[in-house]
C-alpha cells in the first residue's frame, strides 16, 4: 500500500461489511436450514413440472433465472411454446 | 440426570476443544459433577488440553467394546474432583464409534453426572453426527470469519434435523459462542461484529470470548483456561458463558485485558 492509499478512504474502510453481505447472499441460496430457506429450489422444481404437464417441452428446455434483490429473491421462467 | 451438551462448529480450529475444557472446568468449579467426552476418534486432543494425556489407560472405544468399564476409562481431574474426562481412542478405524455403543455410554453418563459436555470433531462425518445425536443443548463455536460462519449455519441445520430431539419433534437448545473476537478490529470494520454474526445465524448468544494470548498459554501447560488464570479475559468470558448455560440471565459484556485507550473504549462494549 503506498502512502497515497493511506489517505484513500476506500482502501482504509473495513472489509467486514463485504464479508457479511457475501454470507447473507450465500446462505439464503444454500438452503441448509430445512425447507423454508429452500423455498426457491422447491418452487422452481414444481413450476417446471407444471409447465411440462401443459406444454410439450423437455424440462431442461425451460429456462429459469434466479435473481436476488435487496428485499426479495426472484425466479424468471422462459418457455418457448411450440406453435 | 445429566444435561447433555455438544460443543460443535463444523469448521476445525475455531476453539471447540478449548471451549469444552473451559466450560467443563467452569461448571465443575460451580459445584456440579461434569464429564467432558472426546468424540474425535483418531485425533484426540481434549486429554492434552486438560493436561491428562499421560493418565489415559482406557478410552471411549474400549468402553463401547466392553474391554473396559466406564469407571475404568473415566479420568478424574487432578485440580477439580468433580471434573472427569472420557478420552477418545487413537484408533484409525473410523467405524469404531457405533451408534448403539454411543447411546449406551451416554445413557450411563447421564445417570452419573450433572453435566456431560461432548467435544465434537470437525466436519459433518460420523463422529460429528454421533457427538450431537443425544444432545439436549448445543454450543456452536464460531469465529467472526466467513468460512466459520458458513459452517456454523450448516451445523445448525443438522442440529435441527439429525438429532434424537429433532426426530422426536423437539428442539435442541442452541447457543452461539463467538471465539477469537477482536473488539478493536471489529470497531474498525475489519472484522464482522457480534451483531453481524447474530443477524446471519440467528441463534441466541451464549458469550463472546476475546482473542487472547492466555488461551495458548493455558493449552501449553495443559490447563483449561478457566483454571490457568481465572482473572484473564477469556476465563471471565467462559465463566459468564457457563452461567448463561445454566440459565442465569447476565448482561452481555466482552471481557478485555486491553491496555490501550482504543481497547478500553471498545473492549467492553456489549453486543
Amino acid at each position: 500500500m503506498s502512502i497515497f492509499n493511506w489517505f484513500n478512504w476506500e482502501h482504509r474502510r473495513g472489509t467486514a461489511p463485504v464479508a457479511r453481505d457475501r454470507l447473507k447472499v450465500l446462505l439464503a441460496h444454500e438452503g441448509t436450514r430445512g425447507t423454508k430457506s429452500d423455498l426457491l429450489g422447491l418452487l422452481r422444481a414444481e413450476i417446471v413440472a407444471v409447465i411440462c404437464r401443459y406444454v410439450s417441452v423437455e424440462p431442461d428446455k425451460v429456462q429459469v433465472k434466479m435473481g436476488r434483490r435487496v428485499k426479495a429473491s426472484t425466479l424468471a421462467f422462459e418457455v418457448e411454446v411450440p406453435a | 440426570m445429566a444435561k447433555i451438551v455438544v460443543v460443535t462448529s463444523g469448521k476445525g480450529g475455531v476453539g471447540k476443544t478449548t471451549s469444552t475444557a473451559a466450560l467443563g472446568a467452569a461448571l465443575a468449579q460451580s459445584g456440579k459433577t461434569v464429564a467432558v467426552v472426546d468424540f474425535d476418534v483418531g485425533l484426540r486432543n481434549l486429554d492434552l488440553v486438560m493436561g491428562a494425556e499421560r493418565r489415559v489407560v482406557f478410552d471411549f472405544i474400549n468402553v463401547i467394546h466392553g474391554t473396559a468399564k466406564l469407571s475404568q476409562a473415566l479420568i478424574r481431574d487432578k485440580r477439580l474432583d468433580t471434573l472427569w474426562l472420557l478420552p477418545a481412542s487413537q484408533t484409525r478405524d473410523k467405524d469404531a464409534l457405533t451408534a448403539a455403543g454411543v447411546a449406551k455410554v451416554i445413557a450411563q453418563l447421564r445417570q452419573k453426572f450433572d453435566w456431560v459436555i461432548c467435544d465434537s470433531p470437525a466436519g459433518i462425518e460420523r463422529g460429528a453426527m454421533l457427538a450431537m445425536r443425544h444432545a439436549d443443548a448445543a454450543v456452536i463455536v464460531t469465529n467472526p470469519e466467513v468460512s466459520s460462519v458458513r459452517d456454523s449455519d450448516r451445523i445448525i441445520g443438522l442440529l435441527d434435523a439429525k438429532t434424537l430431539k429433532a426426530e422426536q419433534g423437539e428442539r435442541v437448545e442452541k447457543h452461539l459462542l463467538i471465539t477469537r473476537y477482536d473488539a478493536v478490529r471489529a470497531g474498525k470494520g475489519e472484522m464482522m461484529s457480534i451483531d453481524d454474526v447474530l443477524e446471519i445465524l440467528s441463534v441466541p448468544l451464549l458469550g463472546v470470548v476475546p482473542e487472547s494470548q492466555e488461551v495458548l498459554r493455558a493449552s501449553n501447560i495443559g490447563a483449561p483456561v478457566t483454571l490457568s488464570d481465572a482473572s484473564s479475559a477469556p476465563a471471565r468470558a467462559y465463566c459468564d458463558a457457563m452461567r448463561r448455560l445454566k440459565g442465569e440471565d447476565l448482561p452481555m459484556t466482552i471481557p478485555s485485558d486491553a491496555k490501550n485507550l482504543f481497547g478500553k473504549l471498545f473492549g467492553r462494549r456489549a453486543a
